[in-house]
């Protein structure tokens, strides 16, 4: 058995929601590994999209520490604006967006915003960035998350970037073109949409156990049918995290 | 044509006044014009409305220093590092005041100072319908088009932006390139425009690719010779990213004392950005030099 860490299994699990040919706009800080895995692995023909401005059909053999670190621009094959990729994600070309998240509810809401009343809040979080933009024009939201009770809700604080809303039609509702979560992978297990939108458990990390998730969630959380325990991170696909991140930046415990 | 170069220090104090409205950042995460933020704490520019995507710990700094009336941003913290200290201390705890925020996305960001560029007074999106930005942020509103729920932005004209580029002319024609993020929708919606470039150079070197220009010269108000203005943040073709320095910035500033004493360190304690270089350690900076070239293809403008 491979030894791996925690972050390397989110990775790679993140990695997986990737699609060859799809057009992936990467978030900060783990997306950044996801997107590098799912080229050098399964889908070699990922375009990746990057909100500083810029667009890569190969991920940086270096490590990024921001997206706008000269190795993503080097060799990158569209620098151009934020608003040029807003344009087309608003039009519906983004397959998928990476964001990460302070808190989460039962809905698949992120709050990256406020703890508390955002008049007079108990937390200060640094905000949208552009979070918000991808959860509501992206064609499917990947999220990657800390998972404790305190940051699995019942409801959030505040949305800043939506998932299902009150469940239901709710994005439609709203007249969000488009979206919804596609899955948002913990440092415990891998949660999915289910009946009325509702997050569930689709499969639970190794070594980890159902009660410790459903004590880390707050709220009472569902397991889907076909719940299975998420595969573990392939020799290759370790190597790409091992060959970018070899000290364990982003990855290591 | 007019020859607008000033040093860093006229350029701040004739063009920035207490109370104005400042974009810095534009680029997002590189190019960031850190040299201006410490000559405007150095001059005890005050209220400022710092507006930005996101302009990794320049934000937190100006907070910190207590030159920052209000942030219309869509992130403000330390990007690889994590939360703004100073950022938190002022909107939980009032350290060293509270300040106003007006909550947006990149892309909302980007609209509204292209709405600024375009002379018209919002532009719509579909992006944000649902979320508390818009309850947070009272100036965006939803409305309906033809049954279609959109939100309109309203247009940001900014009184200043301070854009970092790798070359200008001495009268404001640059180049810049690498990614752009909304520095050429925040030129193009401010009424003045100071620019910090690496290098200056014959007005024939720009005009050599027009295409690399965001926007024309007249819109420049002051040129600024200021190499390894944007450090510890990079420039592309000319100095690396100083991850370190991110990282330090972090645990030195968890508390209000530890920022002060880094202030001091950094920016009230020194006179001019040499100096401040001298103090981060000409070693470093030069160990942050882009040693390769990786030139871009010539292209034929020629006419006949």
């Amino acid at each position: 058995m491979v030894d791996y860490t925690t972050g390397e299994l989110m990775v790679v699990a993140a990695a997986r929601e990737i699609q060859d040919k799809e057009v992936v706009f990467v978030g900060m800080r783990l997306p950044m590994l996801a997107f590098a895995v799912a080229k050098k692995t399964h889908a070699p023909e990922a375009v990746g999209f990057y909100e500083c401005g810029v667009v890569r059909d190969f991920p940086s053999n270096e490590l990024l520490y921001t997206m706008g670190d000269t190795p993503n621009v080097e060799g990158a094959q569209w620098c151009t604006s934020t608003n040029h990729l807003m344009y087309l994600m608003q039009s519906g070309h983004v397959d998928c967006g990476f964001i990460g998240g302070a808190e989460v509810d039962k809905f698949g809401n992120i709050n990256t915003s406020y703890i508390g009343n955002y008049e007079q809040p108990n937390v200060k979080l640094p905000g949208s960035g552009g979070a918000a933009d991808i959860a509501s024009l992206s064609k499917r939201l990947l999220v990657i998350m800390n998972h404790e009770k305190r940051r699995f809700k019942e409801k959030v604080d505040y949305i800043t970037s939506p998932g299902a809303g009150e469940g239901g039609e709710w994005r439609k509702d709203q007249g969000l073109p488009r979206g919804g979560i596609g899955a948002l992978i913990s440092t415990l297990g891998v949660m999915r949409p289910g009946k009325n939108n509702e997050l569930e458990l689709v499969s639970i990390h190794p070594g980890v156990t159902l009660e410790e998730i459903k004590d880390n969630t707050g709220w009472d959380v569902k397991t889907a049918i076909n719940f299975e325990e998420t595969p573990p991170p392939k020799p290759e696909e370790l190597e790409v995290i091992r060959s970018i991140d070899p000290n364990g930046f982003w990855t290591g415990q | 044509m007019e020859d607008k170069t000033q040093s860093l220090e006229q350029a701040i104090n004739e063009h920035i006044q207490s109370g104005d409205s400042v974009v810095m950042g534009a680029c997002l995460e590189p190019m960031i014009p850190f040299a201006a933020a410490h000559e405007l704490v150095r001059q005890e520019k005050k209220d400022l409305e710092l507006i930005a995507p996101i302009s990794d710990i320049l934000i937190d700094m100006l907070i910190g220093a207590g030159s920052v009336r209000k942030l219309t941003a869509a992130w403000a913290g330390n990007v690889s590092a994590g939360l703004g200290h100073n950022y938190r201390r002022s909107v939980e705890q009032e350290i060293p005041f509270r300040i106003e925020v007006e909550d947006h996305s990149n892309f909302s960001i980007g609209l509204a100072l292209l709405a600024g560029a375009m002379g018209v007074p919002f532009l719509p999106s579909r992006s944000l319908l649902g979320t508390d930005i818009l309850n947070s942020n009272k100036t965006m509103k939803t409305e309906e088009y033809e049954g279609e729920k959109l939100v309109y932005i309203p247009a940001l004209r900014p009184d200043v932006t301070v854009l970092g580029v790798q070359r200008a002319d001495k009268q404001g024609n640059a180049h810049l390139w690498g990614n752009i993020g909304v520095a050429q929708d925040a030129a193009m919606a401010s009424k003045k425009v100071i620019l910090l470039a690496e290098e200056i150079v014959d007005g024939e070197v720009i005009e050599s690719d027009p295409n690399r220009v965001l926007f024309p010269g007249f819109k420049t108000t002051a040129v600024v010779h200021c190499p390894a203005f944007a450090h510890p943040s990079p420039v592309q073709g000319y100095y690396q990213r100083d991850h370190d320095f991110f990282h330090s910035y972090h645990k030195e500033t968890k508390t209000r004392e530890g920022f002060l004493s880094w202030l001091d360190k950094y920016v009230t304690g020194v006179k001019s950005h040499e100096q401040y270089l001298e103090k981060v350690g000409n070693d470093r900076i030069a160990a942050l030099k882009i040693k390769n070239e990786r030139f871009a293809a010539p292209v034929n403008y020629a006419a006949e």
